[in-house]
């Protein structure tokens, strides 16, 4: 399994094809549903070349830096990617298929869409190092958390060259939800 | 007649979100260990990882996913039975508390057109009741997540509605929304009843064990055929391709009007959470 630094460098991420898996080692930024609504209309950090985690996780019991902490159905951001992209967003992780627009605007942006395993939240908390709210905190489980990760893996789902794996796997691509 | 109190009501719910959301169901957790010896490549990595995972959070009291669901309780109330003080209250509180001291994730929002503010402490919960024969309480929680929730869907069917057209809207949901409902699921069918009683009898059917079989010869069949045709869409664990798209459908039915045929799917995913105790 190839070891991949964050922020993603252009020929690092026009070299991952779908299907690879791949761990992830830097910082992420979660987001879901609430924060993207929010987000479109006015930037909390710097977006340009960083990679966006759909996760709201549980909280911290004492003495563990997050609670669990899998990906969420990226489908539901759809609607606000092709935005992020085109902003500098260089990377999403989340789970399930996207719309054939965030699709395109992958390919076009030469992004990349990776998928963790949906409901692995416990495995996947133990691969991030340190967590720390850096907006709408009142949003409770739907704040933006910075993370720092460590071989976090993911599957390449969508490649920079705008191939999907969903495609692949069941032949056809759905915008659902 | 015999009598229980509120605080026990209260404690034992709060003990039964969290067991629910740390240990998964015996059943499934076998029935995932069964499809990762028979798939290769990603769907068996998938599997894996699932295992991995489930195993992580018994040991290490991580709960199984961050979705710890909206919680949905099913209480069976004998009818000689008498409760000391609010029941309904009583489960809602241990859900609060629960959620509180289990450190779980509070995933419900007060209006749904509205502000959808977080209540903070994950209620209301759901609760369904059924007032049974005997003294006891039964209660039954199961933790839903919205992933799979939101790949349910319901159709009223005409009495002359074909086979054909009832199993393709079946096999068409999961076709749709299975990848994004975190595979392999679990297809909860109802058939029959009204529109409410469609929709709970398929939540119902969740909470029956994996190759535990349908009593009813019919719905059996039924069954077999549906997860063959579900099994060969290629959606695979996590939806990453493989010939595990679904563990189990099970069905539940229920008389309906001269008039109707509703159908209900309930999807649920592979973190198919459920705990249970009798008081
Ligand atoms: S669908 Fe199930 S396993 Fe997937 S994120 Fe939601 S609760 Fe977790």
């Amino acid at each position: 399994m190839r070891k991949i630094k964050l922020p993603l460098e252009d020929k690092v991420l026009n070299s991952l094809k779908i299907g690879e898996i791949v761990l992830l080692n830097g910082i992420i930024y979660t987001a879901r549903d609430a924060a993207h609504k929010r987000m479109i209309k006015k930037l909390p950090f710097d977006i340009r070349g960083q990679v966006i985690y759909y996760a709201g996780p549980t909280p911290a019991p004492p003495g563990r830096v997050i609670g669990s902490c899998g990906p969420t159905t990226s489908a539901r951001m759809d609607i606000y990617t092709p935005l992020l992209l085109k902003m500098g967003l260089k990377g999403m992780i989340g789970k399930g298929n996207r719309s054939s627009d965030v699709i395109k605007a992958t390919k076009k942006y030469k992004a990349i869409y990776f998928v963790a395993i949906g409901g692995a939240g416990a495995l996947l908390s133990k691969k991030i190092k340190s967590a720390k709210i850096i907006a709408y905190r009142n949003l409770g489980p739907e704040a933006i958390y910075k993370l720092e990760v460590e071989d976090f893996p993911v599957i390449v789902g969508i490649d920079s060259f705008g191939k999907n794996i969903f495609k692949k796997s069941s032949g056809r691509v759905y915008s659902a939800f | 007649m015999r009598m229980i109190y509120g605080d026990s009501i209260v404690s034992t719910v709060a003990k039964l979100c969290i067991t629910a959301n740390y240990k998964l169901r015996t059943d499934v957790k076998q029935s995932l260990k069964i499809a990762g010896r028979r798939e290769k490549g990603l769907a068996k990595y998938a599997l894996k990882t699932i295992l991995e995972n489930i195993d992580i959070a018994a040991k290490e009291h991580i709960p199984i996913c961050q979705d710890t669901g909206m919680a949905v309780v099913f209480l069976e109330i004998g009818q000689d039975l008498q409760v000391k003080g609010n029941l309904i209250e009583a489960v809602q509180e241990g859900v609060r508390i629960g959620y509180k001291n289990g450190y779980l994730r509070s995933s419900v929002i007060d209006e749904p057109l509205g502000e959808r503010r977080n209540t903070g402490d994950n209620t209301p919960a759901i609760i369904h009741t059924n007032i049974t024969a005997g003294d006891k309480l039964k209660i039954a929680i199961l933790p839903k997540g919205f992933g799979s929730e939101n790949a349910s869907a319901l159709q009223m069917f005409k009495p002359t509605d074909s086979m054909k057209k009832i199993e393709n809207f079946i096999i068409e949901t999961v076709r749709k929304y299975g990848p994004n409902a975190c595979p392999p699921l679990i297809i909860g069918v109802g058939i029959g009843g009204t529109f409410e009683k469609c929709a709970e009898l398929a939540k119902k059917s969740l909470t029956r064990q994996i190759g535990k079989l349908n009593k009813d010869l019919n719905s059996r069949k039924l069954e077999k055929r549906l997860l063959k045709k579900i099994n060969s869409l290629g959606i695979g664990p996590a939806g990453l391709g493989g010939k595990t798209t679904a563990l189990a459908v099970n069905i539940e039915t229920y008389p309906t009007h001269i008039a109707g045929l509703p159908i209900a799917i309930n999807i649920s995913c592979w973190a198919l959470r459920q705990a249970q105790a009798v008081i």
